[in-house]
């Protein structure tokens, strides 16, 4: 009886242990986690992307609609190929990055959540910080859960990856960047591509 | 003097727009880096290396122009030596 106990205690364990929500670290050492930018302007589009991704994720893949998280993205980081461009952009006019470091979103909400397989579509609301002004705004990801896939992208680490990918847009002037002016020069939208994936070692 | 000039000037204008054309003739503003695609095999994702790389645009051809005309315009004020 006692045998039959403690073997119920385990699987209930493992059980517990394997729906148990797992913290992804966004910081990528194979530096492919990127977040491009696009605006429109007259003579080309201002493309650009950038690499200082971090944060972290809490994601149970048996409950993909309660994750939570926050991805950060240093301002510094954001390169675009004209280097007069780029330092207008980081400038105290424009991004102002010496003030303002960084760049975060912060999710709260998840719905219309759909899950086939490993993948999970869903529209998440949360915080979008940019220049010091944090904003409520709600945008489409899709997650993927990849289950022991780090030991294929970092050698000699063991666990799970989680990509998240999403596409949406910002107004510069909600963001306090230049409101109202040179929208003839630089659109005041702007496209942001997330292309983004933690890792969950075990 | 006034000869050399004007060579120099006609020199900087026809390198600049050689420069452009053979570098790709890229229509838009000069670029000190360029994106190049990486593939991550495992995630599928698709990341952004910087390659640094001078590409002139339409800029570069600007400045070139603009430095053959002041050249062009101090032609005129210089005594010509050759008379």
């Amino acid at each position: 009886m006692k045998t039959k106990l403690v073997i119920l205690a385990l699987v209930t364990l493992a059980g517990m242990a394997f729906a148990a929500p797992q913290t992804f670290d966004f910081k990528d050492p194979k530096g492919i986690n990127n977040a491009g930018f696009k605006l429109d302007a007259p003579l080309e589009s201002i493309n650009g992307s950038a690499s200082g991704i971090s944060g972290s994720v809490v994601f149970d893949p048996s409950n993909p609609g309660a994750t939570q998280g926050k991805i950060v993205v240093a301002t510094s980081s954001l390169i675009v190929p004209n280097p007069m461009q780029r330092q207008h952009m980081l400038g105290d006019k424009w991004l102002d990055a010496a003030k303002f470091p960084e760049i975060s979103f912060t999710a709260a909400t998840f719905k219309n959540v759909q899950t086939t397989g490993d993948t999970t579509t869903a529209d998440v609301t949360g915080r979008f910080t940019l220049k010091g002004v944090s904003k409520e705004i709600t945008v489409p990801v899709k997650l993927t859960y990849l289950k022991d896939k780090l030991g294929q992208r970092v050698p000699n680490q063991q666990g799970d990856l989680l990509v998240i990918r999403s596409n949406f847009t910002i107004k510069r002037g909600d963001f306090n960047i230049m409101p109202g002016q040179f929208e003839d020069k630089v659109s005041d939208t702007i496209e942001i591509t997330l292309s983004i994936a933690g890792a969950s070692p075990k | 003097m006034r000869k050399t000039l004007r060579i120099i000037a006609v020199v900087l204008m026809v390198g600049a727009v050689t420069f452009w054309a053979t570098t790709g003739a890229n229509q838009g503003w000069t670029k000190t880096r360029v994106p190049q695609k990486v593939v991550d095999e495992v995630t599928g994702l698709e990341g952004v290396h910087w390659q640094d790389k001078f590409v002139p645009g339409v800029d570069f051809l600007a400045m070139a122009a603009l430095g053959a005309g002041i050249l062009g315009v101090i032609s005129l004020f210089v005594r010509n030596n050759s008379k």
